[in-house]
C-alpha cells in the first residue's frame, strides 16, 4: 500500500483531541484504523488515549467507542463481540464488524493482564492493541512493567538511592504468544508499513490477535516533540524493541537492523535516561546493553535466524 | 475572568446539551449520562491555539510522499485524491513532527514562530 492511496480512505480518528503536541499514540490509532476494512467497535481502557480523545461532550472517534475502566478493556470488548455473535446467529445483524480493544502498557502489562489473558484464552475474535508508551503517563509518569530498566519515573526517581527503574521490562508479546492465539506481533508507530501489514493480518485471523505497538510519550520520555518518530525508530534500531510476529505458533522477525545501534545512542536522546551518562552509572549502562543483546539472541533463535 | 476560547467552546457545547432538556422533564426524559450521541465532535474543538511554531509548506518542493500526512498526530495535512493540498492549522499544535519526517533532501516544510505571522493576521483582521 502506498501512502497517497492510504490517505484516500476516510479517517475515523479526528483532530481536536487533547493529547500533548507530538504525542505518539494518535499515529498508532491512525495506522491501525486505516487498516480496518469493516466498521469498527473500539473499547479503550482509562489512560492518556481515552482521556485525551473523549473529553465530554467531545470525541475524536468517528466510530462506536466505549470507555472501560483501567483494567477491563479486553473483558468489555469480548462481551461486545459475544453479543454480536449472538445477534448475528439470530439474524439481527448481517454486517461484518471489527472489534478493537486499546489499552496502555499500564492497562495491559499490569492491571489489565488477567482480563486480557481471559479474552485471549476464550478465543474471541478481537484485536487487542497495547499502545505501549512505557509508563503510566496519564497520572504523571509512574513506572510500569513495560518501563525500560534505568528510566527515571516518579516511582523510580533517579537520584542518590536509585539509578531509575531497577528491573528490565517483561516480555508481554511472548506471554501473549504463549496463549497460542492465531496472531501476536510487536510493532512500532515509526515503521508504519510493518504496523499496517500486521494490523491487516490481525483483523483477518479468525480468533484473537494481539499487537504490542511502541508509541512514544514525549512527555514521559523527555524528548523534543518533533522527535517522536525518531525516538520510536531508535528503539527498533538498537534492538530494545524488535519487530516480529508469531503466526500460528511460528515466530518471524519482520525487521533486522543492518547494524544495530548501541542502546546508549537511543537513550542519549531522552531526558529520562540522562543520569545513566554519569560516570558512576557506566556499569549499569553496560549491563542494560548486555541484557538487550541476550534478549535479541534469544529472539533470533526463536525465529530460526 | 477572561475565558479561553477552548473553555468557551466547552461551555457552549454543554449548554447545547442542557437546552435539549425540557424544564419540567422527569428523570426518564434526561439524556443518558456520559454518552456522546455523535462521532467526531472533537472537530469542534480547535487545538490550534496551543501552537507557538507553525509549519509552512512549499508546494514546489513537495514530492507528495505523504509522510507528513501519516505522522501528524493532529490530522492536519489535507490530502485530496492522493495529492497533498497543504496544512490546515485548525488543530495543528506545532509539534514539528511533519517538518522532521519530510525527507531531508526535500525539506518542503519549515517551522516558523507564530510571532512572525502576528502582523499578517492583525492586518487581515483590520481589513475585515
Ligand atoms: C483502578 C484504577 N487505578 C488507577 C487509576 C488511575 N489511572 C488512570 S490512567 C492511569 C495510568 C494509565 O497508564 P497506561 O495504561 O500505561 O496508559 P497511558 O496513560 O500511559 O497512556 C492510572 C494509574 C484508574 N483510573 N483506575
Ligand atoms: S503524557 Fe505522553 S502519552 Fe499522554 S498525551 Fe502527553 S505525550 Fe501523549
Ligand atoms: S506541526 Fe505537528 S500538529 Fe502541526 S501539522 Fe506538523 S505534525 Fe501536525
Ligand atoms: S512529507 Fe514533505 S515531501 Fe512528503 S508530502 Fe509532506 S510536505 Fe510533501
Ligand atoms: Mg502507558
Amino acid at each position: 500500500m502506498a501512502l497517497p492511496d492510504l490517505a484516500k480512505k476516510p479517517q475515523r480518528f479526528t483532530g481536536g483531541h487533547r493529547a500533548c503536541a507530538g504525542c505518539g499514540f494518535p499515529i498508532t490509532i491512525k495506522i491501525i484504523l486505516q487498516a480496518a476494512e469493516n466498521p469498527v467497535v473500539v473499547g479503550c481502557a482509562t489512560g492518556c488515549m481515552e482521556v485525551t480523545s473523549t473529553i465530554y461532550p467531545y470525541t475524536a472517534w468517528r466510530c462506536s467507542f466505549i470507555h472501560t475502566a483501567f483494567e477491563n478493556a479486553a473483558a468489555t470488548v469480548s462481551g461486545i463481540e459475544a453479543a454480536y455473535r449472538s445477534l448475528r446467529r439470530q439474524g439481527k445483524i448481517q454486517q461484518d464488524i471489527d472489534f478493537i480493544a486499546f489499552g496502555g502498557d499500564g492497562g495491559t502489562y499490569d492491571i489489565g493482564l488477567q482480563s486480557l489473558s481471559g479474552a485471549m484464552e476464550r478465543g474471541h475474535k478481537l484485536v487487542y492493541v497495547c499502545y505501549n508508551n512505557q509508563g503510566y503517563m496519564n497520572t504523571g509518569i509512574q513506572r510500569s512493567s513495560a518501563t525500560p530498566r534505568g528510566a527515571n519515573t516518579t516511582t523510580t526517581p533517579a537520584g542518590t538511592q536509585l539509578p531509575g527503574k531497577p528491573q528490565h521490562p517483561k516480555d508481554l508479546t511472548a506471554i501473549m504468544a504463549a496463549h497460542d492465539i492465531p496472531y501476536a506481533a510487536q510493532a512500532s508507530m515509526s515503521h508504519w508499513n510493518d504496523l499496517y501489514r500486521k494490523a491487516k493480518k490481525a483483523f483477518a485471523v479468525d480468533g484473537p490477535a494481539f499487537l504490542n505497538v511502541l508509541s512514544t510519550c514525549r512527555l514521559g520520555w523527555a524528548t523534543a516533540p518533533e522527535d517522536t518518530v525518531d525516538a520510536a525508530e531508535g528503539a527498533v534500531q538498537c534492538n530494545v524493541w524488535p519487530l516480529y510476529e508469531v503466526e500460528q505458533g511460528k515466530w518471524k522477525l519482520t525487521f533486522k537492523p543492518k547494524k544495530p545501534l548501541p542502546v546508549a545512542d537511543w537513550m542519549k536522546q531522552q531526558g529520562r535516561f540522562k543520569h545513566l551518562f554519569r560516570a558512576d552509572n557506566s556499569q549499569l549502562l553496560e549491563s542494560i546493553q548486555q541484557q538487550v543483546d541476550e534478549n535479541w539472541q534469544r529472539l533470533l533463535e526463536r525465529c530460526g535466524e | 475572568m477572561t475565558l479561553s476560547s477552548q473553555t468557551k467552546n466547552l461551555l457552549k457545547a454543554h449548554e447545547e446539551v442542557d437546552a435539549k432538556i425540557e424544564p419540567n422533564a422527569g428523570w426518564r426524559d434526561l439524556p443518558i449520562g456520559a454518552v456522546i450521541p455523535q462521532g467526531g465532535t472533537a472537530t469542534q474543538f480547535a487545538t490550534g491555539d496551543w501552537r507557538t511554531i507553525r509549519p509552512v509548506w512549499s508546494k514546489e518542493k513537495c514530492i507528495n510522499c505523504h509522510r507528513c500526512w501519516l505522522y501528524c498526530p493532529d490530522m492536519s495535512w489535507i490530502s485530496e485524491d492522493g495529492r497533498i493540498q497543504g496544512v490546515d492549522l485548525t488543530y495543528c499544535k506545532g509539534c514539528g513532527i511533519c517538518a522532521n519526517v519530510c525527507p531531508t533532501k526535500v525539506h518542503a516544510i519549515e517551522m516558523h514562530p507564530e510571532d512572525d505571522f502576528k502582523e499578517d493576521e492583525a492586518a487581515k483582521e483590520g481589513g475585515k
